[in-house]
């Protein structure tokens, strides 16, 4: 059972990691990791929702008939985020604004919606905060290395702290657009280099 | 703002897949055939643009008057899931042809995170009801356009030599960044 426990917690961290090898909740990977100060808030507000869902849902799961039980996660997934999203605009209005769009759009993160499904419905309520822990460490780690790496080459800087001269004139590109697809796509490459060599 | 901007930012110069990050999954998954991508393009117009409409109707009627305006996440996704679930209802018994076109793709559009966050982004920018429609279709029609245009590179992409490392994922995404970097060019347009 304890090796069952240290698996559930460790999974979502690597071999499993949702950004890397399950590819889900891309919508925020790519929207919000122009810096890594944004992809850690972005993840550590998807771990929060993650973990209350996962245990909100794992309590419940045995008054919820079968058929409805999607409309009723995703009410339960809609509060929690209405809940940090108030909480983030009080205490962390800067993080706030910054994230934008995406704080609202963590309702329809396949990620929470899927590990409700695929965990929270079949454990009990410990083994779902674990599980939730994981996964919502292992988004929190890809987002922040995405955006350090845009970060990094976009503005030649790391969580905010310049690393250049004010006359350094950073690869621009990787804070738009096409260098969340770009990075992604490289970090990508790397993972699957480095998994294929392991096994 | 005249509805001719609206429609031009909206599909090209911020097109809500490829500069605004809404709605990758689909974009990523449904995205090998031309065919398919065009079934789903068309499944999210038809949603997106009936899921504004009433989420507009919604929060300016019942939430506003009601001082509800913290409840609109949680509203305004059970108003779309409920949505979904009634277009594919009626479909199926008026309109099989067209069902049979666009069922597989109903039920993923629940969780397309263009479609709430097109209704929440037009909520946000104040639109009154037919700018908050011409900017759903607009944004419907970038979103069609782009995996449309995505999904013909993947299917030259089958008949490529890819090297093993960059196959399926890291490949699609490099398209994709290229694809944005096409799009780029458009930002000057409406200045």
């Amino acid at each position: 059972m304890k090796n069952n426990s240290l698996e559930n917690l460790t999974r979502g961290i690597l071999r499993e990691n949702p950004t890397f090898v399950m590819m889900l909740g891309m919508c925020p990977t790519l929207g919000v990791t122009t810096s890594a100060l944004n992809g850690l808030g972005m993840g550590l507000a998807t771990l929060l929702v993650l973990m209350i869902s996962n245990m909100l849902i794992s309590g419940v799961k045995n008054y919820i008939p079968d058929v409805v039980r999607i409309p009723c996660y995703i009410v339960i997934i809609a509060s929690c985020v209405t809940v940090i999203e108030m909480l983030m605009a009080a205490y962390l209005p800067e993080l706030y604004a910054a994230l934008g769009i995406f704080i609202p759009l963590i309702v329809v993160n396949c990620i929470i919606l899927g590990r409700a499904e695929a965990f929270a419905a079949h454990n009990n309520i410990w083994q779902s905060l674990l599980d939730a822990i994981g996964m919502g460490l292992g988004f929190t780690l890809s987002l922040t290395i995405l955006g350090l790496v845009r970060e990094l080459l976009g503005s030649y800087a790391a969580f905010g702290y310049p690393l250049a001269g004010e006359e350094a004139t950073p690869l621009l590109l990787f804070i738009m657009p096409p260098g969340a697809f770009l990075a992604l796509a490289g970090l990508m490459l790397i993972f699957n280099k480095l998994r294929g060599q392991k096994s | 703002m005249s509805y001719i901007t609206i429609f031009i930012a909206a599909i090209f110069v911020n097109n809500i897949v490829l500069s605004q990050f809404l709605g990758i999954c689909p974009f990523l998954g449904v995205s090998k055939k031309i065919s398919t991508a065009f079934g789903m393009g068309c499944a999210v117009m038809f949603v997106m643009t009936l899921a504004t409409i009433v989420t507009h109707l919604i929060y300016h009627q019942v939430l506003v008057p009601f001082n509800l305006v913290y409840m609109q996440t949680i509203v305004f996704i059970l108003v779309i899931a409920g949505l979904v679930q009634m277009v594919e209802i009626i479909l199926k018994k008026t309109s099989p042809i067209l069902y049979q076109a666009l069922g597989i793709f109903l039920p993923l559009i629940t969780t397309n995170c263009a479609v709430l966050g097109v209704a929440i982004l037009s909520i946000q920018k104040e639109y009154g009801l037919l700018s908050a429609v011409c900017y759903s279709l607009a944004n419907a029609i970038g979103f069609t356009l782009a995996i449309v245009l995505f999904a013909g590179m993947r299917e030259r992409l089958e008949r490529a030599g890819v090297p093993e490392a960059l196959r399926g994922a890291p490949i699609a995404l490099i398209c994709a960044g290229l694809l944005s970097m096409a799009f780029i060019g458009f930002s000057g347009v409406g200045m």
